[in-house]
């Protein structure tokens, strides 16, 4: 049976991954830890994350995962979501200057205050709700219809220095990288776990990616 | 490409039981909270809130099975509010699978909670709850107040400012109820809507007073409300969460069908 290990580093809510990781794949064997030998040990490793930016990284660095996570960036699947993916990022402009795990080269980069569509209407921060997801070719999308919607929650979005590790954009107004690719690690900026059956999928795509 | 505006039902659960009174009397029984809530995925609703209106906190561990029991199978996003009051209840909430929680009269009494809540666990799974009733007579400039225990007790507080400072404490989402027409199926009050949406940057869900389609279609038009809320049209089967996105985007606006 293969394995999977989602990091818990005490940010957020971990049930609702864990429990939408067992529904995408029944035959993975799913382990909620902040142990680093069991992550290491798993077959491939969820880095998830809600809240700010300041408080992750110093909970990983506390626990010693940051290396954990450099170590499993270079060796097997790792899926970061939401803040889990910011933190892949060089840095991060919220709460001042954050320095992140530059597993991605980037920054990561708030919407600016006063936001407005091409029809001049105000758009709300934070980026809350279903919005649409434009596929670059990539292995996890496969099943999951071009454009479909995930669910988002963010004020943060991350800037890739590398164009080509764009995995897929979403509008608010302007495209933004709402997914990132390199080698065996993958990211998201929406929540896979709250977007229903393309979540499910992108969930079971994840736990079946051979890299 | 756009966001898509949001259709959000409301299940008010009273010992694990979901009910529905019109102005909080004529308790109707619809049913068993993870049923509908199976129902209401399966139809498209982008997100599910439970309002526990349990009145004895012996039964209160009752919703959180609930959670439990729908987290396990439903994957849009929860809500719980209802009798949120400490950064505790809050924990066990989120524990038990919710992603956001409404503060209601918590906040009236104490604000400061807000700050707590939203420092502790981020302003994503912050919604405050505000039950607003309008003061004003006709002819003068609209004014709207926080009302808490139900509608019945003025609190003396300028809903527009009270929005302001909910959201500067923290709160990531605004559900806005109107006192004054929840359960009366008459619509949205669109003015308070307009007012409270335009006054704040995140997003504001409009509640109280669906009777119909358009009255959902009306609270994003003319309320500018980011989502909907609704309980008794969807519980009783008089329309399908489905029938509610095409009515809305017969009328113009992005949805998730």
């Amino acid at each position: 049976m293969s394995s999977v290990a989602v990091i818990d580093y005490g940010m957020g809510n971990l049930h609702s991954i864990a429990k939408a990781l067992q529904h995408a794949a029944p035959d993975v064997s799913v382990t909620v830890t902040a142990d680093a030998l069991a992550i290491l040990q798993a077959d491939r490793v969820v880095f998830p994350g809600v809240g700010a930016i300041r408080d992750c990284m110093h909970a990983l660095k506390q626990a010693g995962l940051d290396e954990v996570i450099q170590t499993v960036a270079k060796t097997k699947p790792l899926l970061g979501i939401c803040l889990g993916m910011q933190a892949l990022l060089t840095d991060s402009a919220e709460n001042g200057h954050n320095l992140c795990l530059n597993i991605f080269s980037g920054h990561v980069v708030r919407f600016p205050e006063d936001l407005h569509d091409h029809e001049g209407t105000r758009l709300k921060i934070p980026h809350m709700g279903w919005n649409q997801v434009r596929q670059n070719r990539h292995p996890l999308w496969q099943g999951i219809p071009q454009d479909s919607r995930f669910y988002f929650v963010h004020s943060y979005y991350a800037q890739p220095d590398d164009a080509s590790i764009v995995a897929a954009t979403t509008d608010y107004p302007e495209p933004f990288a709402c997914a990132l690719a390199q080698d065996n690690v993958f990211a998201v900026q929406f929540h896979p776990e709250k977007s229903q059956a393309v979540g499910l999928q992108l969930l079971n795509n994840f736990l079946h990616w051979d890299v | 490409m756009s966001l898509a505006k949001r259709i959000i039902p409301c299940l008010d659960v009273d010992n694990g039981r979901v009910v529905k009174g019109v102005k909080f009397v004529d308790i109707r029984d619809a049913g068993n909270p993870v049923e509908i809530a199976r129902r209401y995925d399966r139809e498209g609703a982008d997100e599910i809130t439970f309002l526990d209106i349990t009145a004895t906190h012996d039964n209160r561990d009752t919703i959180i099975h609930v959670v439990e029991q729908v987290a396990s199978e439903v994957f849009i996003p929860l809500t719980v509010g209802g009798g949120i009051r400490t950064l505790d209840d809050i924990r066990r909430m989120l524990n038990a699978g919710a992603d956001k929680v409404g503060i209601n009269s918590a906040a009236v009494f104490r604000p400061e909670f807000v700050q707590e809540a939203a420092g502790r666990f981020g302003s994503q799974c912050i919604v405050v709850a505000i039950d607003a009733k309008k003061t004003s007579q006709d002819g003068e400039v609209a004014r709207w107040e926080i009302f808490t225990h139900g509608g019945r007790k003025a609190t003396g507080i300028d809903a527009i400012e009270w929005a302001e400072k909910m959201v500067a404490y923290g709160a990531g989402e605004i559900l806005l109820t109107s006192m004054d027409r929840d359960g009366t199926r008459e619509g949205f009050d669109l003015p308070l809507t307009r007012a409270i949406s335009e006054a704040v940057a995140v997003p504001v869900i409009a509640s109280g007073g669906v009777g119909n389609l358009d009255h959902l279609a009306d609270g994003v038009i003319n309320g500018k409300a980011d989502a909907v809320l609704a309980a008794s049209i969807f519980h009783f089967a008089e329309y399908t969460i489905q029938q509610a996105k095409e009515h809305m985007r017969a009328r113009g606006i992005e949805v998730r069908l």
